[in-house]
């Protein structure tokens, strides 16, 4: 592919978008933060002055071209600052996971080589120092807050406004350097580099160019018709790809806002006092918020509380289409109305969410419930398919076409493929250069085309035309009668009940999927608790008849919603059990992240699988447990099988991946 | 040993100043209860002083007499150079002298911000009609004295509790706002009064950290009772040990670990 080092416009770099804002709105805020209880912001000329002090600083540091520089700390102008003057200078920012541990910080540092590091605060330079021995190209740390921090040896220690200090008295030393390094900067030069968390094996640094952060960032922001005058809260982790191109990407491009909360406990706060206008969020976050609600409800006086089950059931009936520009019956509208001066109004403000034009989840399943919450409430809430590898975008959903089991439709200039194996690949001008020091891993992800394996497997729903992620490519197998099975897809719609915790989906290979099934205990107790069932343990509890009544009620609805989807339809679950215990870390059932070992499962619970399918009501069984201090002991249980009403599926459909 | 005037430097390389406050042979007597019995014991500026001994040995009664709460029987309080005469524990404040308490003692009902906000009142002078109608000198010293606590506030990483009224809060919380609201009243000399008592390790931990902190960052002269001799160890410079009354120790905490006295009456086996 023949592709020009810069840009049409000629703005191929950050710090040239930089120099555009100044002249075009050198007034307008580029930077908020949140400290000693006021918002202060920094315009886009001083936002300049502030970086071109630091790389004058970092020159004066003797920071060379192609020199990576670490960043780690929660996100604050400074850090935001110091990426743009790592650029500056011709060297790579990597930022870093400020609350990894010493050793995962040492492997990246480590592995890029970096020569300089700036971080936040004692903390962060304490585990730098700690791992110190295995760096041995670790120059310099520079830091932002000197608290603790005055007795140590500053040889290679500095305080960032020092070494701003000094950039702004060598500047005529330095300022024609500076402007050269600046000049050579194209669409081909390392933007960044990042590191991806890795869930296998060691995290990789993926490279992304100029090119591919600001195409993507101007194709996407385009998409959402975002302006210089959005305002987005910056509080995701700063070495997540998603915040650099929100951040740094589309706010450079667009010249908007970004605003920075006082601490991470202030998030909710801060999030109402600025009321983004363009917010993201990973679906827990929603979750956490929508429990919060529920359980403020909850609370409130019974007046209160029918105003808002009334007028949420309206919402949930009409907001969606409202939102979405359909047709809406005008007495309909009037009430939505109504509801949005007593309920809906008051409610967004409450979760800072009040001005948000458009909003994205990504990441993981939303549940259905949660998603329609939000989007009754009249937020503009839409899905988003991304990877690091992308510069966050594979697929995006338009407004106004909004559902919550798709991810939406190839974002601009990124075009899908489908495999064979139902595997997602994709090719844009957002596909990373290649993984760091990583010849072999760069080969196996990226093909000479271009194109890009995602490692989820899914298909281009036909009434929609979005794209549908199902799970893991790895995860996917197949049934005994060739059909596809995902069982994380199934896991997932069990899951987002309150009242399961976990689910592990069988049916590889077989004829009929199974499940183990944990229900939640604090959701589960806690309604026995309102209904009087004693119980004195999850083992107890989990055997009760009630429950188990719910959560076979649970089994089949997600069998109905499974019936009506061609593709997935022999995935409903025949017959589950629920476990006498907890799945659990320790009993290396689940991996530290919470992901479900099904290998580790099935081995260790064979003799209930093997009920599971040879047509037994109850198996007697005993299983060893680990307790937290490495105790090891056994439960014995007799557990209930029971058999869920399936739908019947008509004969085998024929694969409709294309 | 230390030298009175010039101070001295300690292990980890800070400087601390000559003597800021001496107590000179304290007897306070309770009817016919000895609560403490001719004690003396100096205070450096800049360093972090500990009284530690078994319950009932008179720690608190001395830290009240320091505050100017209890008005000694006999003996004599040296501060900054001057003999003090009897005194309220306003005017104690007033010299400067901050305290917490034991059993926290914050307005429940107020606002963290509030709370901490009340620890300036020795910095507002403007009239009572002027704060009424929040007008001139009182609204500039309003908003100096804000910008004063929020530095608090940050500095104690109190922030997302600002406007919660201090009643919610949980324990751990309570005591650094209490703090907070001592360091407002920018002391010179800072009395806390069992700071971790009640903690978990964690919030240990985080109170510890603060109290060096404000040492260090501030300059400020902090003396503290405590009972986890761990911490205290870790933290203070110097040791004052108490027993019924009396003062059976007094140096480093090497020197008082190692005391025989000290070995016997409080900490029973030596620490390694």
């Amino acid at each position: 592919m023949a592709q020009s080092s810069s840009a049409a416009d000629g703005l191929s770099s950050i710090p040239a978008l930089l120099q555009r804002n100044v002249e075009r709105m050198g007034a307008r805020p580029a930077y908020r933060e949140k400290e000693f209880g006021i918002w202060q912001s920094w315009s886009w000329a001083e936002t300049a002055a502030e970086i071109e002090a630091l790389a004058l600083g970092l020159l004066n540091l003797g920071v060379d071209e192609g020199d990576f520089i670490a960043i780690a700390g929660r996100n604050r102008p400074y850090f935001y600052w110091a990426m743009v003057a790592t650029q500056c200078v011709g060297a790579i920012p990597v930022p870093v996971y400020q609350d990894s541990a010493a050793e995962e910080m040492a492997y990246v540092l480590d592995h890029c080589g970096a020569r300089f590091a700036i971080v936040e605060d004692q903390e962060q330079v304490d585990k730098i120092i700690e791992v110190q021995d295995q760096l041995h190209q670790l120059e310099h740390m520079i830091y932002i807050d000197p608290r603790g921090l005055r007795k140590y040896d500053h040889h290679k220690l500095h305080q960032y406004s020092h070494v701003q200090e000094q950039g702004r008295a060598a500047r005529e030393e330095f300022a024609e350097d500076l402007a050269a390094r600046r000049a050579k900067l194209d669409y081909n030069s390392t933007c960044v580099m990042l590191y991806t968390s890795g869930t296998t094996g060691k995290p990789k640094g993926v490279v992304l160019s100029n090119r591919n952060i600001i195409e993507a960032s101007k194709s996407s922001a385009e998409f959402d018709h975002l302006t210089k005058n959005e305002e987005v809260l910056a509080y995701l982790p700063m070495a997540w790809v998603g915040d650099f191109i929100f951040s740094i990407g589309q706010a450079y491009w667009c010249g908007f806002c970004v605003n920075c909360p006082e601490s991470a406990d202030t998030m909710q706060t801060d999030l109402r006092e600025i009321g983004p206008t363009y917010y993201f969020a990973p679906p827990r976050v929603f979750e956490t918020q929508l429990t919060n609600v529920m359980i403020r409800m909850e609370d409130a006086g019974r007046f209160k509380k029918w105003l808002f089950d009334h007028f949420m059931a309206h919402a949930r009936k009409v907001g969606p289409a409202i939102l979405d520009g359909k047709n809406v019956g005008l007495g309909a509208r009037l009430k939505y109305a109504l509801g949005n001066l007593l309920v809906y109004g008051p409610l967004k403000d409450t979760l800072g969410l009040a001005r948000v034009r458009v909003g994205y989840t990504a990441g993981e399943a939303i549940g259905p419930e949660i998603f329609d919450f939000y989007r009754s409430l009249g937020i503009n809430l839409k899905q988003l398919y991304g990877q690091t590898e992308a510069s966050v975008f594979i697929t995006l959903q338009p407004d106004g076409e909004v559902h919550s089991d798709t991810v939406g439709v190839a974002a601009p200039g990124v075009e899908l493929r489908i495999a064979d194996t139902g595997e997602v690949f994709y090719r844009s001008a957002g596909v990373f250069e290649e993984y760091y020091k990583n010849a072999e891993s760069t080969a196996s992800t990226k093909d000479a085309e271009g194109w890009v394996a995602t490692g989820d497997a899914g298909f281009i729903d036909e009434a929609t035309g979005h794209l549908r992620i199902i799970d893991r490519a790895k995860d996917v197998g197949q049934m005994a009668d060739g059909q596809m099975f995902a069982p994380k897809y199934v896991e997932n719609k069990l899951k987002f009940y309150p009242n399961i915790l976990e689910a592990v989906v069988f049916g590889n290979g077989r004829k009929q999927c199974a499940a183990f099934i944990n229900i939640d205990l604090s959701a589960v107790g806690n309604w026995a608790e309102r209904n009087n069932i004693g119980y004195a343990s999850y083992q107890e509890l989990a055997g009760h008849p009630k429950v188990l009544e719910t959560i076979k009620s649970h089994v089949e609805e997600v069998n109905r919603s499974l019936a009506e989807d061609p593709m997935l339809a022999h995935c409903q679950v025949h017959r589950f059990l629920v476990l006498h215990k907890e799945l659990d870390a320790d009993d290396g059932e689940m991996t530290r992240t919470r992901k479900v070992r099904r290998g580790v499962i099935s081995e260790k619970f064979e003799d209930l699988l093997g009920a599971l399918y040879d047509g037994s009501d109850e198996i007697y069984t005993t299983t060893e447990v680990t307790y937290e201090d490495g105790r090891k002991g056994s439960i014995s249980a007799t557990l209930k099988i029971i058999d869920a009403e399936v739908v019947p599926v008509d004969a085998p459909q024929q694969e409709a991946a294309e | 040993m230390l030298d009175a005037t010039e101070g001295y430097t300690t292990e980890d390389g800070r400087k601390i100043g000559g003597v800021v406050m001496e107590m000179k042979n304290i007897t306070l007597r309770f009817g016919g209860v000895t609560a403490i019995e001719d004690i003396s014991f100096d205070v450096h500026e800049g360093e972090i002083r500990a009284i530690i001994g078994p319950n009932g040995a008179g720690k608190s009664s001395m830290l009240n007499v320091i505050s100017g709460f209890y008005n000694p029987q006999e003996g004599e309080v040296w501060y900054k150079g001057a003999k003090r005469p009897p005194m309220k524990p306003y005017q104690v404040a007033r010299q400067g002298i901050a305290r917490t308490f034991q059993n926290i003692a914050l307005f429940e009902g107020m606002t963290v911000l509030d709370n901490v906000m009340t620890g300036r009142i020795r910095q507002m002078k403007a009239g009572l009609l002027s704060q009424a109608l929040w007008k001139g000198k009182a609204e500039r010293e309003e908003v100096e004295n804000r910008a004063f606590v929020e530095k608090i506030i940050d500095f104690l990483e109190i922030q997302h509790i600002r406007k919660t009224p201090v009643g919610r809060l949980p324990y751990g919380l309570k005591k650094r706002v209490e703090l907070a609201r001592a360091l407002a009243a920018e002391p010179s000399i800072l009395l806390l009064d069992e700071p971790m008592a009640g903690m978990n390790v964690e919030e240990k931990e985080d109170m510890s950290r603060f109290v060096l902190d404000v040492n260090d960052e501030f300059g400020t002269t902090i003396v503290l009772i405590e009972h986890d001799m761990g911490v205290v160890m870790d933290l203070s410079d110097r040791v004052v040990v108490m027993d019924y009354g009396k003062k059976i120790g007094d140096g480093t905490p090497d020197e008082v670990r190692g005391n025989q006295a000290v070995i016997d009456a409080y900490l029973g086996v030596a620490h390694d």
